[in-house]
């Protein structure tokens, strides 16, 4: 992002008081001007894998060539992601709000040239309406936006993260402001608690009701207390946490700010997974902006309130993200959940009373104390309260971040939003919860998302990782790489786990050649409940959900696997063989050239054929073809080689 | 990443933090990074730094995955193995890679080129599958594309 040493041009200002933060976000307004156009760039994961920071040295050189008038000389400007990932590099032409596309470097001076000094669109970069191909200039009007709720995603896109005046100018820290100028302890606990706030990281704990424990634990106990960040996101697929504290680090460090005012807290910490060193240096850069700027440390806003934090890197481990191992880890030792007979709000980090709160928890705070208790439960369902923030991934045609109200239906979501399965069909199953979770399968589209409701159906919101299945996801395939996921990330801890994943495991693997009987699938699902009752933590507690939402939603999938020896999805090894369609082959060799056990032969632009006692299934071939002329049969096809050890 | 790990004080970096338990994470992810791996000395200097005994140090070291106590190769290749890149064929990379570097997941090569590793989710789904090779993102990453990228590492 922007390397101009912010940090620096703010020593000589400190803000002494509410009204000192009011007039400084009033001075940055003014200094705006409002003619001037902003060229945003995506500087999201997704956007930045794809090439945004080239785009955004191309976009400078483009401006700096067409030598524009200084006075209305365009900004450019990097942001967090802005969530439509699977169309990035993103780039916003601001104040008329231009929305393109999959830009590349090349596309800089074009969009110099003919937006920036003709006021033109550069038409080929816009988005087109998939059904009617219309293009659509303006990011609002798009469908991927269209029907979502960004809230706590609001200043996502539109703020230099690593800049807090433009956070200020856009309103950050009026609600610490609000709250230290206005109101009690007890008013900001007992507006958490209207609110209707349920935990983001998955278990759905009502977040006031938790604040409301650590006061009682504070009355018996005392302080010191501590506000704990869990911004271990490790759900694979789950990737909103990430992006917002890339995106908008001062969220959150003010949501924690009001929560140790009305605990009386004087020390949090932030607890980051170590694969997310931009949400690192981002958090690192607005405490040291919000320091120096008298909204963190001592006597914030010019009150005798003090509170200050630290970020602790993760090592590794997704059992971390679990309560007790997280502190457990921050303490410095290896990260083993501890039982929970007391709970952490009474006896947390270093047995004092703590409030844990996820990430996208701590975003939603400000929102709550600036609109409104009423205002945050009126969106939303009734016990579940608010909007989520989804990371929509897999086979979905719209891949990126959503948020939409609680309650949105899984189908609004997936078609409506996320575009649908590439290729139309209606999707097979939906994967929601993370390794916790469990598979929705396209019969229960309608369901609405929210915490009760997927419980119901043996899910959960988890984290709100959403992956999207295609017919050509296999289902056991799928358990089978949860299961081996939970295994290795198992601190080993409590045998059930320990073990009976292996085991569980083991028998799916089984599965996945073929091998097992109808009475391993019962066997799996009374080890299953055995593992889920025998755990100290949710990570055992909750690992085989996966596997038993599958044999409930898709018994016949695995049937098939074992009765049939057939994979129906095409995935599992032992269970399918490539084959070359005569037809479609054009003969261009690309597939022979790459496989690896030279088991492809033919002329030169001929048909060519699979040595099936040479081939692994490795699928090279099938990533590799141009034409869609390998295919996949399942049950294998018998090779030679093993018709004649038979005979 | 090539930067000369010998050039590296452990002094300094053990300087950085208070001689507590709850800094030795901090300690042995800066003498990771610095090191590409935790020598056994530096090892034995922090745990005299923090007073933690070289057991429990030990512990923590084997505990957590980002950390290794065998040196690491110069260049990194990281398969992405979150869900949306397994549904897209993460693991059929992950394969290939230890079919053309002859070494298995989380292993480094005998020439120390290559470490490949994997990892559960980048946070970049839309690319996926995602390799990672140092700092460079391959996107919808093919057994092609890693042949090219491979051959420009042995290149270097």
């Amino acid at each position: 992002m922007a390397e101009t040493n912010v940090a620096q041009s703010f020593t000589e200002r400190r803000l002494g008081s509410a009204a000192d933060l009011k007039l400084y976000q009033e001075e940055l307004l003014a200094q705006k001007d409002p003619q001037q156009a902003e060229v945003i760039v995506c500087y999201g994961t997704g956007c930045l894998a794809a090439g945004a920071e080239q785009v955004e040295a191309a976009l400078k050189e483009a401006l700096d060539q067409a030598g524009l008038d200084t006075k209305v000389r365009p900004l450019i400007k990097t942001t967090g992601c802005r969530g439509f990932c699977s169309r990035g590099p993103l780039v916003v032409i601001q104040p008329e709000g231009l929305f393109y596309q999959k830009v590349k470097a090349s596309d800089a001076e074009e969009i110099v040239q003919t937006t920036l000094v003709e006021g033109q669109p550069v038409e080929r970069l816009l988005y087109q309406d998939p059904q009617s191909g219309e293009p659509i200039p303006r990011e609002q009007d798009i469908p991927f936006y269209k029907k979502q709720h960004r809230l706590v995603l609001g200043r996502i896109g539109s703020v230099d993260p690593t800049d807090i005046r433009e956070s200020i100018a856009a309103g950050a820290y009026q609600a610490l402001a609000k709250v230290l100028t206005g109101m009690s302890p007890e008013d900001v606990v007992s507006e958490v608690e209207k609110s209707g706030l349920r935990g983001r990281g998955g278990a759905g704990f009502p977040t006031g009701r938790k604040w409301r424990g650590a006061l009682k634990a504070i009355e018996k106990k005392g302080r010191p207390v501590y506000v704990v960040c869990n911004g271990d996101e490790g759900d694979p697929g789950a990737f909103m946490d990430c992006m917002i504290m890339e995106g908008d680090p001062h969220a959150v460090l003010e949501g924690m700010i009001i929560a140790a005012y009305a605990l009386g807290s004087e020390q949090g910490y932030i607890y980051v997974r170590h694969e997310y060193p931009v949400a690192i240096k981002h958090l690192d850069l607005a405490m040291e902006q919000a320091r120096s700027l008298g909204l963190l440390g001592d006597n914030i806003l010019g009150s005798d309130f003090c509170f200050d934090l630290r970020i602790n890197r993760g090592a590794g481990a997704f059992v971390c993200g679990e309560s007790t191992a997280l502190f457990t880890s921050i303490e410095g030792l290896a990260g083993e959940p501890r039982p929970k007979y007391v709970r952490s709000v009474e006896e947390g980090l270093w047995g004092r009373p703590t409030v844990l709160n996820n990430v996208e928890s701590w975003a939603n705070v400000p929102l709550i104390i600036n609109n409104g208790a009423d205002w945050f439960a009126g969106i939303g369902v009734p016990h579940s309260t608010g909007t989520k923030v989804f990371s929509l991934v897999g086979k979905v045609n719209n891949v990126g971040l959503v948020e939409v109200p609680m309650g949105t239906s899984l189908v609004e979501i997936i078609e409506e939003i996320g575009g649908g399965v590439p290729g139309g069909e209606p999707f097979k199953a939906v994967q929601t919860g993370g390794p916790s979770g469990g598979c929705i399968p396209y019969s229960l589209k309608d369901v609405p998302v929210d915490y009760d409701s997927l419980s119901k159906v043996g899910s959960m919101m988890g984290s709100g990782g959403m992956i999207v299945m295609d017919e050509r996801d296999c289902v056991v395939d799928v358990a089978r790489y949860f299961l081996r996921f939970l295994e290795e990330e198992s601190c080993g801890k409590c045998i059930p786990c320990r073990l009976g994943l292996t085991r569980l495991r083991e028998m799916l693997d089984d599965f996945s050649k073929g091998k097992g009987t109808e009475k391993d699938v019962e066997e799996i699902e009374s080890l299953g409940e055995a593992i889920k009752d025998g755990s100290l933590c949710a990570l055992g507690g909750s690992a085989p959900n996966p596997v038993l939402t599958t044999l409930q939603y898709f018994r016949d999938e695995y049937l098939a696997h074992i009765n049939e020896r057939r994979c129906p999805a095409g995935i599992c090894k032992e269970l399918i063989s490539y084959q070359i369609d005569q037809e479609a082959c054009t003969g261009c060799r690309t597939c022979a050239r790459l496989c690896p056990q030279e088991a492809i032969s033919g002329e030169k632009k001929k048909p060519h054929t699979i040595d099936q006692d040479k081939c692994i299934q490795c699928g090279i071939c099938l990533e590799s073809c141009n034409f869609g002329a390998v295919q996949v049969i399942s049950p294998a096809l018998v090779s030679q080689k093993s018709q004649e050890a038979a005979s | 990443m090539s930067t000369a790990p010998v050039e590296v004080d452990i002094d300094e970096i053990i300087e950085r933090y208070p001689g507590k338990q709850e800094y030795l994470i901090f300690l042995l992810q800066d003498v990771q990074s610095a090191f590409r791996y935790i020598p056994p000395e530096a090892l034995e200097l922090i745990c005299d730094h923090t007073g933690v005994p070289l057991s429990q140090a030990y512990s923590v070291a084997t505990f957590y995955k980002s950390f290794s106590l065998k040196p690491k190769g110069e260049h990194q290749v990281k398969v992405c193995l979150g869900t949306a890149c397994h549904l897209k064929g993460g693991e059929r990379l992950v394969d290939d890679l230890e079919r053309k570097l002859k070494v298995k997941a989380g292993e480094t090569t005998a020439d120390l080129l290559v470490t490949l590793e994997t990892v559960n989710c980048l946070g970049c789904c839309a690319l996926s599958p995602v390799v990672v090779v140092d700092d460079d993102y391959l996107a919808q990453a093919t057994s092609g594309k890693l042949n090219k990228k491979l051959k420009s590492l042995a290149a270097q």
